[in-house]
């Protein structure tokens, strides 16, 4: 029923079909038979946490008039302290990183941070986009991510169909990901206590893995000369290991607000590991509307999506390219995000009510990802284009601000749970 | 449901069929910074941080695999 309604708005708005002219989309492709080349650096680096290098490489080569593809790499080099969920004291608090052979101190009145973070990711994507008819494209891709601990293989198909003088394109694909994670020191058992180094951590297997499934169907419709808009709905489900092996929740007493500890000799503070659902089913709409006036280009567009684990979030992004030459442009960019918490959000447990070891039926995660939170970017770009190479340079802000538990047992309301993290990027891009 | 209603919403209205231009009046749609994803590279670099940074992902396009730590 949905698709004869859909069919007949789009029948109607097909008034006069005639052969027709370019693309929907702009067209940048290369000169028939070369490679167009464009690589990219992103330098991300939080204040006193994450700090992120990453390089990226991508071709794209015209093969026919109806027939391309594409190859993207991408190297990324982490590293840097981050939240591992665990609340302030008063008093510094040891933990034992993933691998049980080690620890860290958190020093008191901060939120701990492990500092054992230490990755790096090579990801290779590939795609073959082919004309099926004159009015209809197929895109096929494929990409690889591997991390130290990490494995994510993908694919995917979309197709495009052009109607309506070809000022309408609908667009439908669906991809699948298969995870696989073998993080240090094993996956950890639900709930199951930190226990001192050199001492046997509540582990269950070595790996674990994840599907991931993506189907997106969109409208992308030229509004005058001078505009044009889409509209993506997008489904997402996600099957199997969905927790972070890393991210503990503190056990504190439900008095005083301290962390129980587990053991005085190492001063261990009691956490338990998290546990997250094994599915997620996300829903999202997306709606871009890109306008240009007179030679500038407005970019304006907004998200909302919402899942079965009762996040909802709304992003507004806008960019404005503004032209100051035939050559050169500045470009600023805000971006305004925010986001509900999971239903299973924990900032902490009241020892005595933390879910029994094991019990992978009860879910719950401290990992302030998951909680409800607003970010802001602000950034500017400043870019030269000329007929067959260009470049940019772009400076970013990046704050995010989480929403403190309205209730904080005894030292905890005094503590910050959850501190605004900013970071700073600097990205450049040169089109060869 | 309320989302069946949006796109029915956005997609009637693309059918008001005044919308869209000739061929010949393309010029200014036809710039690479009027496509609608203009900046590919930059597009997943951003994707990438906002993935590992915030519980939302996807709706360009497909939000795919890949680990969400850190």
């Amino acid at each position: 029923m949905k698709h004869k309604k859909i069919t007949m708005a789009l029948t109607t708005a097909a008034c006069s079909l005639f052969n027709a002219t370019p693309d929907v989309q702009a067209d940048e492709s290369a000169d028939l038979g070369e490679w167009d080349i464009n690589a990219a650096v992103l330098y991300y680096t939080e204040s006193e946490r994450v700090s992120a290098f990453e390089p990226v490489i991508s071709a794209k080569k015209q093969i026919d008039s109806d027939e391309s593809i594409s190859l993207k790499l991408t190297l990324d080099s982490l590293t840097g302290p981050s939240a591992n969920g665990a609340v302030p004291s008063i008093n510094p608090q040891t933990f034992t990183k993933p691998s049980g052979n080690s620890s860290y101190t958190a020093p008191a009145n901060e939120a701990p941070l492990d500092d054992t973070f230490k990755d790096t990711r090579v990801a290779f994507s590939a795609s073959w986009e082919q004309a099926l008819s004159r009015m209809t494209r197929m895109t096929l891709g494929g990409n690889l991510s591997k991390e130290y601990d990490y494995l994510s293989l993908g694919t995917s198909v979309m197709f495009a169909h052009d109607i309506n003088q070809r000022n309408t394109t609908l667009n439908a694909g669906v991809s699948f990901a298969h995870d696989t994670i073998e993080p240090e020191g094993d996956i950890p058992t639900p709930f199951g206590i930190m226990q001192p180094t050199g001492t046997t951590q509540p582990r269950l297997t070595g790996t674990d893995d994840k599907t991931l499934i993506d189907v997106l169907l969109g409208v992308i419709q030229v509004v005058d000369k001078d505009s044009l808009f889409q509209v993506n709905y997008s489904y997402s489900q996600a099957d199997g290991y969905l927790t972070d092996p890393f991210k503990v929740i503190s056990i504190v007493d439900g008095a005083t607000g301290l962390p129980i500890i587990e053991d005085a000799t190492t001063n261990l503070s009691q956490v338990v590991f998290e546990n997250r659902p094994d599915s997620r089913t996300k829903h999202s709409l997306y709606t871009q509307y890109k306008r240009n006036i007179i030679g500038d280009v407005m970019d304006v567009s907004y998200r909302y999506m919402f899942d079965d684990w009762e996040i909802t979030s709304h992003t507004l992004d806008f960019r404005y390219r503004l032209k100051t030459s035939e050559t050169t442009f500045w470009q600023p960019h805000l971006r305004y995000y925010q986001q509900s918490e999971a239903e299973f959000f924990r900032p902490y447990f009241v020892s005595g009510q933390q879910p029994g070891v094991g019990a992978d039926n009860v879910y719950a995660t401290s990992d302030y990802r998951l909680g409800e939170m607003t970010t802001y970017t602000i950034g500017l770009e400043y870019g030269e284009k000329y007929h067959d190479h260009g470049w940019s340079i772009a400076a970013e802000y990046y704050l995010q601000s989480v929403t403190e538990p309205s209730v904080k047992v005894g030292q905890l309301a005094q503590q910050e749970l959850f501190p605004d993290v900013d970071a700073f990027m600097l990205r450049f891009n040169y089109d060869f | 449901m309320r989302l069946i209603v949006f796109i029915l919403g956005v997609l009637s209205i693309t059918a008001c069929s005044d919308l869209g231009v000739k061929p010949w009046e393309r010029n200014v749609l036809a710039k690479p910074e009027m496509s609608l994803d203009s900046a590919p590279l930059t597009s997943a670099l951003d994707d990438h941080i906002y993935f590992s940074k915030e519980a939302s992902s996807g709706g360009r396009g497909f939000g795919g695999g890949g680990c969400g730590c850190n």
